[in-house]
């Protein structure tokens, strides 16, 4: 008899395990420079950014990206990694939905293995993958050139339709069903995520996401 | 046209004085049987949030509901009087103590249908009960809503339930919904002689006194199911929400012939075993609705000028809007069920005596079985509360519910055929049903045998993290909910030869259920009569209605 394949579920994350978003992200930094005016200068530069990010992510998240990450430019690599603990501890622990941990944990009894595929980035989400419990995840990486970002990311940049990509590779080489596995998203820029799964789910989604979950007849979660 | 003054009498009188003699008799087997004639008007059959009118072939015996019994002139009075009274145990007031923990469990919103009119009968228990509770000193008072593994009800709904005095005074931290699926919230009794096993609600199982508060609308409800049922989690109701043994249930309307009573009666002993219960139970009669409405639980022949005004009003009134906005009005009509009687004490003599009381409201004899049966499919049931009676839905009020509503033998013949009357849209509520979705759309296209979907699929959706967290955090059904409705249907669906849908509006799903379709009702009589033949003898049961055919 042919034996069946392990699974998986896979978790966005801000928006879906999180309230929090990568322009929170970015505010923590802003307000962490060194010295006050530089602190001042970067968050009313990330604030007066924000219709340009909302109208950016509408229309591409790879344009985005592109764009947010530009932000990042000039930040050294151990600063990052300094305050990646405080990030946490101030800003996305206590952005946990109250649903993701029953919702990581009944999908862990079930003996599927638990992967976060993240846009956000591997310096800020370390702490939380370790809180979570999480061991597999995948998130974006700042490129540094003598400890400083250059405000690009390495390549892949993990968003939308390369989350379904790398999700594919990691199936494969760890031998995993998609038939068989989870996925979980709030936004419709991850809708190839969802699409690879069998059985996807939209969490907390935005209109669009709910529309196309509804169409879809996806089940629609809501962790807050 | 069908119009509802139909009279001929120029046949009538042209027929035998035998033949005439003949169908006399036939009207009179009891009040709520009758045949029909060549001179009987067209009867009102529901189908969904329709009503519409058929002529009937002549012969067809059709059932009503019986009248409603009296309902007790005060309410209050006879819920003190039962507190006082009890079977088999002392007095409520005998039992409390200042500083003693107490439940107090309540049937969820699928009891009664449609929910009744307010001051619900459990806001009047729970006034009287918490009055008695306050006078004894008992401050530490949960309520908790058995709705097991049914979606969890609303705000809105639980406040129309008990008031907003108690609503405000309990909501959310002491009135709030049993949830399966919380383990800390749950505590295992054990397991009966048959490897049953039962977890149940911690709170209440811990108490000192746990009082539950019942409305029993047919005779399988109350009694042991309440507390093992209403307050258990998902393994403790798999043992026996199974196909087997629905299979064995002859039928589950009938406690003394039901497998599945007998094993729920087994998982009560356990609880009386652990647990410390005082039953207060309820019977309602049949009175669906009044006014208004009236006209719909009545004989057409015996229709006055202005019921047929009201009832054509209504048609042409709900022939003018979207399906929606009809079941919304349709949602927006409560009951006027009155109470019948109330019993407490001890779980199985107080409902001993209240399925009693139930059979005297809904047991009608019935002579013979017929070869066709013919139910109209209304937009209630006790799943789709302020919800879409989708596809599943209508199987179970179909093959489960209707098919029955028997004692001794089923009212349809081994091999007969049953038409039912539905649109059969394939419309689902994402809220209350998603895991029914994917069962029709994914399992029922492989299979529709209830063991092997049991087998394979019922433990992978009971599991299934999104419908859990639907369960708990939202008001969605249990993931594995949907298999319990197609079990529902299985003694059913083994008995009958040939499903017709009558106004089905497609193909799918007739089809994806193993039925066959008819654009109408007299298109489907022809067809089932082409298949048990034309002497077929016919029976319609006119819903809505709430009956027990009592076989002979």
């Amino acid at each position: 008899m042919e034996e069946s394949l392990a699974a998986a579920a896979f978790y966005d994350l801000e928006g879906t395990l999180v309230s929090t978003n990568l322009v929170h992200t970015l505010g923590f930094y802003a307000r962490n420079q060194q010295g006050l005016l530089r602190s001042i200068k970067k968050s009313a530069a990330t604030v007066l950014s924000l219709p340009l990010f909302a109208v950016t992510d509408q229309y591409s998240r790879k344009v985005f990206n592109d764009l947010f990450f530009q932000r990042y430019k000039g930040e050294t690599e151990d600063r990052l990694r300094y305050f990646s603990e405080e990030l946490f501890e101030d800003v996305l622990k206590p952005a946990v939905y109250p649903g993701a941990l029953e919702l990581i944990d009944k999908s862990r009894r079930l003996g599927l293995r638990q992967v976060v595929v993240t846009g956000a980035l591997d310096i800020s989400v370390t702490p939380l993958m370790r809180y979570l419990g999480i061991e597999d995840y995948v998130a974006n990486h700042l490129e540094f050139v003598n400890g400083e970002a250059t405000g690009r990311l390495l390549p892949p940049m993990i968003a939308a339709a390369t989350k379904a990509s790398w999700m594919r590779s990691f199936a494969e080489r760890e031998c995993l069903s998609l038939s068989d596995s989870y996925a979980y998203s709030d936004s419709m820029s991850d809708l190839p995520m969802l699409s690879v799964v069998g059985h996807p789910a939209a969490v907390n989604p935005d209109m669009r996401l709910r529309q196309t979950a509804l169409h879809h007849d996806w089940p629609i979660l809501n962790l807050k | 046209m069908v119009s509802l003054i139909r009279c001929q009498p120029g046949r009538i009188s042209s027929l035998h004085s035998q033949d005439k003699m003949a169908l006399q008799l036939r009207r009179k087997t009891h009040e709520s049987v009758l045949y029909i004639d060549t001179d009987s008007a067209p009867r009102i059959i529901p189908s969904g949030e329709d009503f519409i009118l058929e002529d009937l072939p002549v012969g067809t015996r059709v059932i009503y509901p019986k009248p409603p019994i009296k309902g007790l002139p005060n309410r209050e009075a006879a819920i003190r009087y039962a507190l006082n009274h009890p079977h088999e145990t002392e007095p409520l007031y005998a039992q409390l103590y200042p500083g003693m923990r107490v439940t107090i469990a309540l049937d969820d919103i699928s009891l009664p249908l449609p929910p009744m009119a307010t001051p619900d009968i459990r806001q009047s228990v729970l006034e009287v009960l918490l009055d008695l509770m306050s006078a004894n000193g008992v401050d530490d008072v949960h309520l908790i809503i058995a709705n097991s593994l049914h979606r969890k009800m609303t705000e809105w709904e639980m406040k129309r339930m008990v008031g907003s005095r108690i609503f405000n005074e309990f909501y959310p931290d002491r009135y709030y919904n049993h949830d399966a699926e919380w383990d800390d919230g749950l505590v295992k009794l054990g397991e009966t002689r048959h490897k049953e096993p039962l977890r149940v609600n911690r709170r209440a199982a811990e108490s000192d006194l746990l009082i539950y508060v019942n409305i029993n609308l047919v005779p399988m409800d109350g009694g042991h199911k309440s507390v093992a049922v209403g307050l258990c989690d998902y393994e403790s109701l798999r043992a026996h929400h199974e196909p087997q043994t629905i299979r064995d249930s002859d039928s589950y309307m009938d406690p003394a012939r039901s497998e599945l009573n007998h094993k729920i009666e087994r998982l009560g002993k356990l609880v009386d075993e652990h647990m410390n219960v005082f039953h207060i139970e309820t019977a309602i009669n049949n009175r669906m609705y009044k006014g208004e409405m009236d006209f719909l639980i009545k004989n057409e022949d015996d229709f006055s000028a202005f019921d047929r005004m009201k009832f054509e009003a209504m048609r042409l009134a709900m022939s003018k809007i979207p399906r929606a906005a009809r079941r919304k009005i349709l949602h927006s009509v409560p009951a006027q069920y009155e109470m019948i009687a109330c019993h407490a004490g001890k779980t199985e003599p107080v409902h001993a005596k209240i399925v009693e009381k139930c059979f005297d409201q809904y047991a009608i004899p019935i002579k013979g079985q017929c070869d066709i049966l013919i139910t109209g499919i209304p937009d209630i049931s006790p799943y789709n509360v302020y919800s879409v009676l989708n596809p599943l839905l209508v199987q179970v009020m179909a093959l489960g519910y209707h098919f029955n509503f028997y004692r001794n033998k089923p009212l349809l013949k081994k091999g007969g055929v049953l038409i039912l009357q539905h649109p059969c849209y394939d419309e689902f509520d994402h809220n209350f049903h998603p895991s029914y979705i994917e069962f029709f759309n994914r399992l029922l296209p492989e299979t529709r045998d209830a063991v092997v979907l049991r087998d394979k699929y019922e433990r992978e959706f009971a599991t299934n993290p999104s419908y859990v967290e639907m369960y708990r955090r939202g008001n969605a059904y249990h993931g594995a909910h949907p298999f319990f409705m197609w079990y529902w249907g299985e003694n059913g669906r083994q008995h009958v030869g040939k499903v017709i849908a009558a106004g089905a509006e497609n193909a799918h799903v007739p089809a994806m259920l193993g039925w066959d379709r008819a654009d109408n009702l007299t298109e489907a009589i022809a067809m089932a009569r082409s298949y048990m033949g034309r002497s077929a003898e016919i029976t319609m049961l006119h819903q809505p209605m709430i009956g027990i055919a009592d076989m002979e």
